[in-house]
C-alpha cells in the first residue's frame, strides 16, 4: 500500500538530495572536526559551510547559529540561559498554546518557584497582544512565543511582540521549528533575540537543531563541555547531521516559492474538497494568517482516533487533537486554549503537507476521508440522520 | 499509536450490532461527550434471555470495539449470566486493551449494568455516590468499585480504569485516600514484633518503592529524617512543600501507605530540617 503522509508538521523525510550529501559523513568523512589532523579538518571545513547556509536562510550571521540536537533543547537553551544571566529576574512570558518543549519547561520552573505568565489566544487562535504587553515587567527574564503553531498553523506576530519586549529591555525567543523553510525570514530587520529551528521538520535528519542567538546577547551554556560551538555547547558534533541541515536550509529557500503556491494550493484543495464533502465540520484556527501547509479540521460528533485508525487502512497517515491520541484524556491544549466546543475538539484532525504531496495524494484522500466520518457518525449516538444532537447525557458534562 | 489487538481492530472496523433495538425493554446512556466517549446500550429481555442487544457509541477505537464486544457477548444469554460480566471480561474477549484504555472496558460494563438496572426498573448504586473526580464526573462509588475489582494500586491506574484524576489532577489525594481506604478493607494479617533495624528498612523500602514515585508525578517528594519508636519524621520537597494540601497527604497516604505495610502504629511527622 502506497504511504499519503500527510504529518509533516509531526516530521519530513530527507530529502533525497540531502540523504546523499550526508551518507559519506557516516563511513568515509567521519572524522571529528575538532581533530588536528586535515582527515578532521575537512570535516570542519563542512560545518562551517553548513552554518552559512543556515544563517543565510535566517538572515542571520554565522556566529549566530549554534548547532544543537533538536528543537526541544534550543528551547530549553534559550530560556534557561536568559534566566542563567539575569538571576535578579524571575518572570516568564509566553503563551497557552506553546510546544510542550516550553509549555512543559513552564510548569517545571514554576514548581521551581518562578512565575510564568501564559498569554491567552480568541477563537481564531491570535493572541491577546494587550495582555502580553501588559505582562512584560521589569522582572521579566525572557519573553518566548511560538512563531506558528504546530498544531492549527496560526501565526503569531512575533516581529511585533519581539519589539515590545524589546523596548522594555526584555530579551524574546521564538519557537520558530514550523516555520523555518516555508516563510520567508530575514533576522537582521527584527528584534528577535533568539530562534529555535528544528532539522527534521525540514527535510533534514532527525537529531539537529539550531539556536540563533542574537550577536551581544549574554548567554549562558546549557551543555557543558568541550569548546565545540565557541565554548556555547558542549559535545562533539552530530557532522551529518549538521551536513544535512545545512543543505535542506539550502533547498528550503529555493522551494519556498513552490511551498507557498503549490503545497498552499494542494492544502485549499484539500481543506475546501472537505469542508464540500462532509457536513458539519470546521476549520480551526484563523484561515488567512497560517502555514501554506497546514489544515486542521474538525468534523463534529465523531473522535478522532477513529478517524486516524480508518484512514491508516488507506495508507493516510495525519495527526489528532483528540483526547485519545495524545494518551491524556483531554483534547489538545491548543483546541481548548480557542474555546473549541467539546463536539468539535474531540474530532480535530491536522492534515500538514509538504512539497512531496500531490494532487492525485489530495484527491485520493478527499476520495476516501467523507466515507471514514460519515461511517463513523452512523456509530455515534449523536448524529440523527443528517444533524448532531447534544443533550445525550447532558446533566454529567463538564464545561 | 496505540498497539491494539487484531480483534479490538477488527470489532473496530466492522463494529456488530450497531443501532438501537425495536422494543428494547432496558436502555443505558453512559459517558459524555465532554469527557471523550458516551455509550446508548439497548437491549432486549425476553424470558429472562437478553434475547438482542445494540450499541452506539462516540469514541475512540477501542471503547467501539468494547460496545460492539459487549453486545456480542450478553446476546443468548440469562440475565443471571449477564449480571456476572465485568470489565475485565470485556477487555479479555478482545485479547486485552492497552492498559490506558481500561476505561472504554468500564463504560461498557456500566452501560450493561445501568440497562439491566433500567430493564429491572431500579437505580444503579454508583449513580448514587459523591462526586470526586469534577473533570470526568466520577463519583467515589465508581472508583471504589474499580479498585476493588481490578486490584488498582495507585492513581495513575484509577485512571486508566475510571478516567478519575486525569483532568486537573485536584483529585489525587481523594483518590489516594479511596485507594488506601479499600485496600485496608483486606484482612490485616497479624505480624510479628519488627527489631528497629527492621521496621527502619522497611519504612525506607515503602517509601522509595509505594509512596515517591506518585509524589514524584506529582512534582513533589519525601525524604526519611529519622525514625523514632513508631515515629517516622520526613521533611518534604518539591510541590509537597509549598502544597496546602501536603499535611493531608502525609495523613491519608503515606502514614496510612507505611501503617499498611510496615506497623500499624505508626505516625508520621514533618519536619523542617
Amino acid at each position: 500500500m502506497k504511504t499519503i503522509y500527510l504529518d509533516n508538521n509531526a516530521t519530513t523525510q530527507v530529502a533525497p538530495e540531502v540523504l546523499q550529501a550526508i551518507l559519506p559523513y557516516f563511513h568515509e568523512n567521519y572524522g571529528n572536526p575538532s581533530s588536528a589532523h586535515s582527515f578532521g579538518g575537512q570535516v570542519a571545513r563542512k560545518v562551517t559551510a553548513a552554518r552559512e547556509q543556515v544563517s543565510s536562510l535566517l538572515g542571520a550571521a554565522p556566529e549566530e547559529i549554534i548547532f544543537t540536537s533538536c528543537g526541544t533543547e534550543s528551547d530549553n537553551t534559550a530560556v534557561m540561559s536568559a534566566l542563567a544571566t539575569q538571576g535578579d529576574r524571575r518572570h516568564i512570558v509566553t503563551s497557552r498554546v506553546e510546544h510542550p518543549a516550553i509549555r512543559s519547561l513552564g510548569f517545571h520552573l514554576a514548581g521551581k518557584g518562578y512565575r510564568v505568565t501564559e498569554i491567552p489566544v480568541d477563537g481564531e487562535g491570535h493572541l491577546d497582544m494587550e495582555r502580553y504587553q501588559k505582562s512584560l515587567t521589569p522582572d521579566t527574564a525572557i519573553a518566548t512565543l511560538m512563531w506558528a503553531n504546530n498544531e492549527t498553523g496560526v501565526l503569531f506576530p512575533v516581529e511585533e511582540a519581539a519589539r515590545m519586549a524589546h523596548e522594555r529591555g526584555i530579551l524574546f525567543h521564538t519557537d520558530a521549528v514550523q516555520v523555518v523553510g516555508k516563510m520567508p525570514m530575514n533576522l537582521k530587520e527584527n528584534a528577535i533575540d533568539l530562534l529555535s529551528l528544528s532539522g527534521h521538520k525540514l527535510h533534514a535528519p532527525k537529531g539537529v537543531g539550531v539556536l540563533y542567538v542574537r550577536k551581544g546577547s549574554k548567554f549562558s551554556p546549557f551543555m557543558v563541555g568541550g569548546h565545540q560551538e565557541r565554548g556555547r555547547r558542549g559535545g562533539t558534533e552530530n557532522t551529518a547531521g549538521i551536513v544535512g541541515l545545512g543543505g535542506a536550509c539550502e533547498l528550503a529557500a529555493l522551494r519556498m516559492d513552490d511551498e507557498n503556491t503549490r503545497v498552499k494550493a494542494l492544502r485549499d484543495r484539500l481543506e475546501n474538497g472537505l469542508i464540500a464533502g462532509v457536513p458539519n465540520c470546521r476549520v480551526n484556527g484563523d484561515p488567512s494568517n497560517r502555514l501554506p501547509n497546514t489544515s486542521n479540521i474538525s468534523f463534529e460528533f465523531v473522535e478522532g482516533e477513529g478517524i486516524l485508525l480508518m484512514m491508516d487502512e488507506f495508507g493516510i497517515c495525519a495527526s489528532s487533537g483528540s483526547a485519545c491520541t495524545s494518551g491524556s484524556l483531554q483534547p489538545s491544549h491548543v483546541l481548548r486554549a480557542m474555546g473549541v466546543p467539546f463536539t468539535m475538539a474531540h474530532g480535530s484532525i491536522r492534515f500538514s503537507l509538504s512539497i512531496y504531496n500531490t494532487e492525485e495524494e489530495i484527491d485520493f484522500v478527499l476520495e476516501k476521508v467523507p466515507s471514514i466520518i460519515e461511517k463513523l457518525r452512523a456509530l455515534s449516538p449523536y448524529w440523527k440522520g443528517g444533524e448532531g444532537i447534544c443533550q445525550l447525557n447532558s446533566s454529567r458534562e463538564t464545561s | 499509536m496505540w498497539e491494539y489487538t487484531d480483534k479490538v481492530k477488527e470489532y473496530f472496523l466492522n463494529p456488530r450490532n450497531v443501532g438501537e433495538v425495536e422494543g428494547a425493554n432496558g436502555v443505558a446512556e453512559v459517558g459524555s461527550m465532554a469527557c471523550g466517549d458516551a455509550m446508548k446500550l439497548s437491549i432486549k429481555v425476553e424470558d429472562g434471555k437478553v434475547t438482542d442487544a445494540k450499541f452506539q457509541t462516540f469514541g475512540c477505537a477501542s471503547a467501539i470495539a468494547s460496545a460492539s464486544a459487549l453486545t456480542e457477548m450478553i446476546k443468548g444469554k440469562s440475565i443471571e449470566e449477564v449480571e456476572r460480566i465485568t470489565n475485565q471480561d470485556i477487555a479479555d474477549f478482545l485479547g486485552g486493551l492497552p492498559k490506558e484504555k481500561m476505561h472504554c472496558s468500564v463504560l461498557g460494563r456500566q452501560a450493561l449494568e445501568k440497562a439491566i438496572a433500567n430493564y429491572k426498573g431500579i437505580t444503579p448504586k454508583e449513580e448514587e455516590g459523591e462526586i470526586i473526580c469534577e473533570c470526568f464526573g466520577v463519583t467515589d462509588r465508581e472508583i471504589e468499585r474499580a479498585v476493588r475489582e481490578n486490584h488498582l494500586a495507585t492513581v495513575e491506574e484509577v485512571t486508566h480504569y475510571t478516567k478519575a484524576g486525569g483532568g486537573c489532577e485536584s483529585c489525587h489525594d481523594a483518590i489516594r485516600e479511596i485507594i488506601a481506604k479499600v485496600r485496608a478493607e483486606a484482612k490485616p494479617v497479624p505480624r510479628p514484633k519488627l527489631s528497629n533495624l527492621q521496621k527502619i528498612r522497611m519504612i525506607e523500602e515503602t517509601l522509595e518503592r509505594e509512596i515517591r514515585p506518585s509524589l514524584k508525578h506529582d512534582g513533589g517528594d519525601i525524604e526519611l529524617i529519622d525514625v523514632i519508636g513508631n515515629r517516622v519524621l520526613v521533611a518534604t520537597r518539591g510541590t509537597c512543600a509549598v502544597c496546602k494540601a501536603s499535611e493531608q497527604t502525609l495523613k491519608n497516604f503515606v502514614e496510612a501507605k507505611l501503617r499498611e505495610l510496615v506497623w500499624p502504629e505508626l505516625v508520621v511527622e514533618e519536619v523542617t530540617p
